[in-house]
């Protein structure tokens, strides 16, 4: 029906002089005048129209995507600029970088973020030393092994494990470990709570990371005479191994950030802790935390700078990363 | 070194799926026999049967015998692992190892195996790559990824890659599909060339290739989607393609179906 409604449309318009219609009003029966006959005036009359049509879909289409694109640029580049220009002024004085903030109270200017810097690196590397082999074989398992109904409750686990809200990891650990066991609050714990948040992200990434690579390559590795765990450790994994690093790094910078656990399992401190299982470690998230629950202004321009520290910190271990996974990638 | 193959009533089924019923055939050493017919009627997943890659799919299992020389490849505690190393395989695409160098890809079955010795591995990967007619093509660059290299180089490397350990027959499933027909034709001189070493076992949809390179045809059908394919008829190729017993065969051959 509704083509032969354009057609009607095609007949009425054909007499009207092309000129002296408005130019902003034609676009529908000018869409609709191009499926008549062919030779009137327009410059291509059997193909032009529909193709202006869907240029009009396609710039569409382009100005959205673009226009999303801005839009989700928005807040990080805002953040990023905030974070700069609010914080820098303290990371360029040599201080920050060698002292602790012990003695230094929030009326003070001075002192540095060594003792929280060193902490999250620290519990950072402690978390991914743990994660990074459960969340490998796990999602080894899942993909060359797994078949049946453990491998999909398994499967099913690391869902649920990958929306546990941060702080149900921190009071569950909290429960095990002060409530239970009887333990004082170390950075121990502060890393196991962590380590539940990082094992389902890198198991998720593994997993995709394993499932690209070509089942070819598998095949070519057994007719070989290559046993499967071997073909796994010496063809799959490197073959999936930069990406496996990319996934190692975004679960890492996804726990370095992470705050809640930290409240309730890693309470901050000023001096500087090395000891994971003795006393108070601080963190630059805790730092934070703590600094900014003071309004006085040389507290606030730490919160600032702990605040670009730890984008700096993520951003390094990002590029460390890259650089790791470039030696052992896929060679072209 | 090369052995006889020999399958007696084999059904290969993959789950409750058969999908191969009923082949018997016997393949002589230092002979190359070519599989045919049209796609989907199971000359590959016969194929895979003869070094038991078949099992790599979940379900995949089969009734039936397949003898090499006197032993049995499914008897029980066979290792297919064992098997593998005894009878190769080259696949349809090329697929060397992508992060391995040329020399590594080929040295990588013994490498992967345990076994070690730089003189031994440089000899190995020097013979095989003559073997392959490779060798001069490569042997400056043996440290390159051996992605880098043409379509058809990476068939030939794929094939250095399987004769390197030493396989007494060698199983080819479509080697040249992908291939330009100048390295269709460097392959198929090899195929000539290797046997006199080997066994080989070649599925090719190119009549044409089964007809030049194979001393032995056989032509594999399937009555229907969703029924077992078979084995038509097996014989010299001379015979297969000039007075094929079956018409089925002669309709195949001269393309009147297919």
């Amino acid at each position: 029906m509704s083509s032969n409604t354009v057609r009607m449309t095609d007949v009425a318009v054909v007499d009207e002089p092309r000129s002296t219609k408005p130019s902003g009003a034609t676009d529908g029966p000018a869409t609709a005048d191009s499926g008549g006959s062919g030779g009137r005036r327009s410059p291509s009359p059997v193909f032009g129209h529909p193709a202006r049509a869907r240029e009009v879909k396609d710039h569409l289409a382009r100005v959205v995507m673009w226009l999303a694109f801005l839009l989700a640029l928005v807040p990080l580049v805002w953040i990023l600029w905030t974070v700069l220009s609010q914080g820098y002024h303290l990371l360029l004085q040599s201080e920050w970088w060698t002292n602790s903030q012990k003695g230094i109270t929030s009326r003070r200017e001075g002192g540095g973020a060594v003792h929280a810097i060193q902490g999250t690196l620290i519990q950072g590397l402690t978390t991914a030393v743990i994660s990074v082999p459960i969340g490998v074989m796990t999602a080894i398992y899942l993909v060359e092994y797994g078949r049946g109904k453990f491998a999909k409750a398994v499967s099913f686990m690391v869902d649920i494990l990958t929306g546990i809200p941060s702080i149900v990891a921190g009071l569950f650990i909290y429960a095990v470990w002060v409530t239970t066991l009887g333990l004082q609050r170390v950075g121990f714990a502060v890393c196991l709570a962590l380590v539940m948040l990082m094992v389902p992200v890198i198991v998720r990434s593994t997993e995709e990371m394993l499932k690209l690579v070509p089942n070819e390559l598998r095949e070519a590795s057994y007719a070989l005479g290559v046993p499967k765990w071997k073909t796994i450790m010496k063809v799959v994994l490197p073959t999936a191994f930069s990406g496996i690093v990319t996934g190692v790094l975004l679960g890492l910078a996804r726990v370095m950030g992470e705050t809640a656990p930290l409240l309730i399992l890693g309470p901050y401190t000023k001096a500087i802790a090395t000891d994971l299982f003795g006393g108070y470690m601080a963190t630059l998230p805790t730092m934070i935390n703590q600094d900014r629950s003071e309004s006085l202004q040389p507290a606030v321009d730490r919160v600032w700078a702990a605040a670009l520290t730890l984008i700096l910190l993520v951003l390094l271990l990002n590029i460390a990363g890259r650089v790791v996974a470039r030696f052992g990638s896929v060679r072209k | 070194m090369a052995k006889r193959i020999d399958v007696s009533d084999l059904n290969v089924y993959y789950g409750s799926f058969k999908a191969v019923e009923g082949v018997t055939m016997t393949v002589e050493p230092r002979s190359v026999t070519a599989f045919i017919g049209p796609s989907g009627c199971g000359k590959s997943t016969f194929l895979r049967t003869l070094n038991r890659m078949h099992e790599v799919i979940p379900g995949g299992r089969v009734e039936g015998k397949v003898m090499l020389d006197d032993q049995d490849l499914y008897g029980s505690g066979v290792d297919p692992v064992a098997v593998r190393r005894t009878v190769g395989m080259v696949f349809h695409r090329p697929n060397p190892f992508p992060t391995m160098s040329i020399y590594d890809n080929v040295a990588a079955g013994l490498k992967l195996n345990g076994i070690k010795g730089k003189k031994k591995l440089d000899e190995v990967v020097e013979k095989s790559l003559h073997g392959a007619n490779l060798w001069n093509e490569v042997k400056d660059r043996l440290n390159k990824p051996g992605a880098g290299l043409s379509g058809g180089q990476q068939q030939r490397l794929c094939i250095a890659r399987a004769i390197a350990v030493e396989p007494q027959v060698l199983l080819m499933d479509e080697p040249c599909s992908a291939l330009d027909p100048i390295s269709t034709l460097a392959i198929e001189d090899l195929i000539s060339e290797l046997k006199s070493k080997y066994t080989i076992v070649i599925v090719t949809h190119n009549m044409q290739q089964a007809a030049r390179v194979s001393d032995q045809t056989a032509f594999f059908n399937l009555a229907a989607t969703g029924k077992p394919g078979k084995l038509i008829e097996i014989a010299d190729t001379q015979k297969i393609f000039s007075n094929p017993s079956v018409k089925a065969t002669e309709d195949y051959i001269s393309g009147r179906f297919g």
